[in-house]
């Protein structure tokens, strides 16, 4: 069977799947529409928050990053798994015990405003929307590659395919479907890993290949790796940084807090039974992150290996008759001249996989010094010792430029492993990007629905109208999703960038001295909010544009980019934070006390006896 | 509950706050990136030890901590009787 065929047939069985569980658990009350009747196991729920947070990002994207930052990538592996430690200790268990469904009702109550709760639902929105956005390109991407239809196609099926189970399933449904999913997509992703790992080191599990010796040898794969990324010219792997080390750190600080205070992932821990559940609810999702998380890295490095070693004969494996790589022990030791013009691959005798990838314009090679063999290393290098060795060689630049989301996607190709895996890393694919966009979904269709609609306009609302409100609010927010997905206003990484920097400045400070800070008063926690959340939006916009449309933006205007002690917009989110905490600090203190009532509510709030109690109310 | 447990409850939360948010930053932001120069001249096998702890140890530590906490506070819950029924 080609590989078109089986990659429909198995996305095809995986979405039978995922609806078929939608289907069968249709949510009837509002309380179960939003929180799965406060029923579900800490495990079954740590594996669908695994799911919901792991998008298509950290799928598709996040390994080829690495596999070209380097050390430096660890600001995601960190930042995005480090969060789950504040969100376990600080927020969740909280949480769960004030008893309600969403964040901007615990803002609300907690501050006794309805500005407050109003402020926190378009922290919220911005936050959920600029993520969604992200994902609906990504599904819109995904789709049209391994359906071989348009990517505009693409994006109207995945829109439709979210709105029906999100609509008609439910956050039951989601959960469900989400376990699902979080299975299809783990095993995509270590699959090829594994054989990968076993093929270069003889290790199959990726975490110990990558720090294992290259087989039959005794070199470590990762010196191996260093020794030749330097030679031609980049940046030695293991110590790579992009930007200052005052960078690095606030950008996995914004992308820790940011974790914490995604409206999407705090939801889910307001759906297990207890606050004990609760705690070890974050962990569970954790040790499912984590799966997927140890495993990236070991896959961008090796990957890049791969490639380096398929470009490039010296570094010493070899492709079979058949098409596989296999590790030449004598070649990897001999650490021959990667300069030599016999060690450059003939263009003609690259490997299918090139070829296929060639088609899609992700890989492309162009042959600049016109001998038919392909040069791949830095030409802007700062190594002299580099430059004057490709001068020497007659090389006369880059000849091959490769898009990250290769490194992933490419692998089980790479690697020569049967169509199926290919199928399923189509599926694995799909399945994260739907399952965050779903979560997402459920967060700004709650936040509309309850926080906005029920508590601000119209209390007396209906269950029923009320229902209808939220899947009314999803399917506008699926349509402007998918609006801004067709006509992207020219950001990827920066919308992702901004979702967590929102949550960070916005909605982490907010909570946590709602929890922590008995005397918190509403003009502090609004002023905070907006302090954190203005600063954050100023930065971003003004390096990426006014809401990203292009030609708005206005570095220059605050004395060029990255001018404030050169962090990144990426990585504001921990200055937004922080402004957020003293602006409320101060505001706090000059004006007066909280309520008598409030402070006995955060005392309730603060010991777990009688979670029970208040399950379910609203 | 008296008023005496709750403040003695919240001082034994805090305590435990505190300690696991202490390794937390020591892992990741301390050996993962501000001593990870000084600590890639060790390897742990083929990882240069910094590397490691940027890429792999900071988050096995991350889970630790987590059911760690989860394990001390219900501790804490049942010495001051405030766990669930």
């Amino acid at each position: 069977m080609d590989l078109q065929t089986i990659t429909y047939l198995v996305v095809g069985a995986s979405f039978a799947l995922y609806i078929g569980i939608a289907i069968w658990a249709r949510a009837g009350s509002t309380s179960e529409f939003y929180a799965a009747g406060g029923s579900v196991h800490p495990i079954t729920n740590g594996m669908a928050t695994a799911a919901d947070w792991m998008s298509a990002a950290s799928f598709i994207s996040m390994a080829g990053l690495i596999a070209n930052m380097g050390y430096g990538g660890g600001l995601f592996l960190m930042g995005w798994t480090g969060g789950y430690v504040l969100l376990a200790m600080l927020l969740a268990p909280y949480l769960r015990k004030f008893g309600k469904f969403t964040v901007p009702q615990f803002i609300g109550d907690r501050f006794y405003s309805k500005t407050a709760s109003t402020v926190a639902v378009v922290c919220l929105l911005t936050a959920s929307l600029t993520y969604i956005i992200g994902q609906m390109t990504g599904v819109g991407v995904a789709f049209s590659r391994f359906l071989g239809v348009s990517s505009e196609t693409g994006i109207y099926i995945g829109m439709a395919i979210v709105f029906m189970y999100a609509v008609f399933g439910g956050m039951k449904g989601i959960t469900y479907t989400q376990v699902a999913q979080y299975i299809v997509l783990i095993a995509a992703y270590l699959v090829p890993a594994i054989f990968i790992s076993l093929q270069l080191t003889g290790n199959p599990l990726p975490q110990l290949g990558l720090g294992s010796a290259i087989s039959g040898t005794d070199t470590s794969l990762l010196s191996k790796l260093d020794l030749v990324v330097k030679d031609l010219g980049f940046d030695q792997y293991t110590t790579s940084m992009p930007g200052s080390m005052l960078n690095m750190f606030m950008y996995t600080l914004s992308l820790m807090i940011g974790t914490a205070g995604l409206p999407h992932v705090i939801m889910r821990f307001f759906t297990v039974p207890t606050v004990k559940d609760a705690r070890s609810s974050a962990g569970w999702a954790l040790v499912f992150i984590a799966l997927l998380y140890t495993t990236a890295p070991a896959v961008a490095a090796m990957a890049k290996l791969n490639l380096h070693a398929t470009v490039n004969q010296a570094v010493g494996l070899e492709t079979t008759a058949s098409g596989n790589l296999v590790v030449n022990p004598e070649k990897v030791k001999a650490n021959a001249d990667l300069y030599a013009t016999e060690s450059s691959l003939q263009y003609e005798q690259r490997p299918d996989w090139m070829k296929r990838w060639e088609k899609t314009g992700l890989l492309k090679f162009e042959d600049k010094n016109g001998d038919g063999r392909i040069q791949y290393y830095n030409d802007k290098s700062k190594s002299a010792d580099a430059k004057a060795k490709a001068e020497a060689a007659g090389w006369k630049g880059n000849e091959l430029t490769v898009n990250a989301d290769i490194m992933v996607m490419a692998n089980p190709e790479i690697a020569l492993l049967p169509n199926w895996v290919i199928a399923l890393v189509a599926a694995g694919g799909l399945a994260a990007a739907l399952s965050t966009a779903a979560g997402l979904l459920m967060a700004i269709s709650s936040a509309v629905s309850h926080d906005l609609v029920k508590g601000v306009f119209n209390p007396n609302i209906s269950d029923k109208n009320e229902l209808l409100a939220g899947k009314v609010s999803m399917a506008v927010a699926i349509v402007i999703a998918g609006y801004l997905g067709l006509n992207p206003p020219g950001f990827a990484a920066g919308t992702v960038a901004l979702a967590f920097g929102i949550a960070a400045s916005s909605l982490f400070p907010a909570i946590m001295m709602g929890i922590f800070s008995k005397k918190m008063n509403k003009e502090g926690a609004i002023a905070g909010m907006l302090a954190g959340l203005f600063i954050t939006l100023f930065y971003v916009f003004a390096h990426k544009g006014i809401f990203f449309v292009k030609g708005t933006d206005f570095a220059d205007l605050i004395g060029g980019p990255n001018s404030f002690f050169g962090i990144t917009p990426e990585a504001f989110g921990a200055v937004g934070a922080m402004v957020n905490f003293i602006v409320a600090i101060v505001v706090d203190k000059v004006t007066k006390e909280p309520p008598e009532h409030i402070q006995h509510m955060v005392e309730a709030v603060r010991i777990p006896r009688g979670s029970k109690l208040v399950d379910g109310a609203h | 509950m008296e008023n005496n447990s709750a403040s003695g409850y919240w001082k034994a939360t805090l305590g435990l706050l505190t300690k696991i948010l202490i390794i937390w930053f020591v892992v990741s932001f301390g050996a993962g990136i501000l001593f990870a120069p000084a600590l890639n001249s060790i390897s742990l096998g083929g990882y240069p030890l910094g590397f490691w702890f940027a890429h792999q140890g900071s988050i096995y530590i991350f889970i630790a901590l987590i059911f760690y906490y989860a394990k001390k506070m219900g501790d804490i819950d049942r010495q001051f009787d405030v766990h669930e029924e």
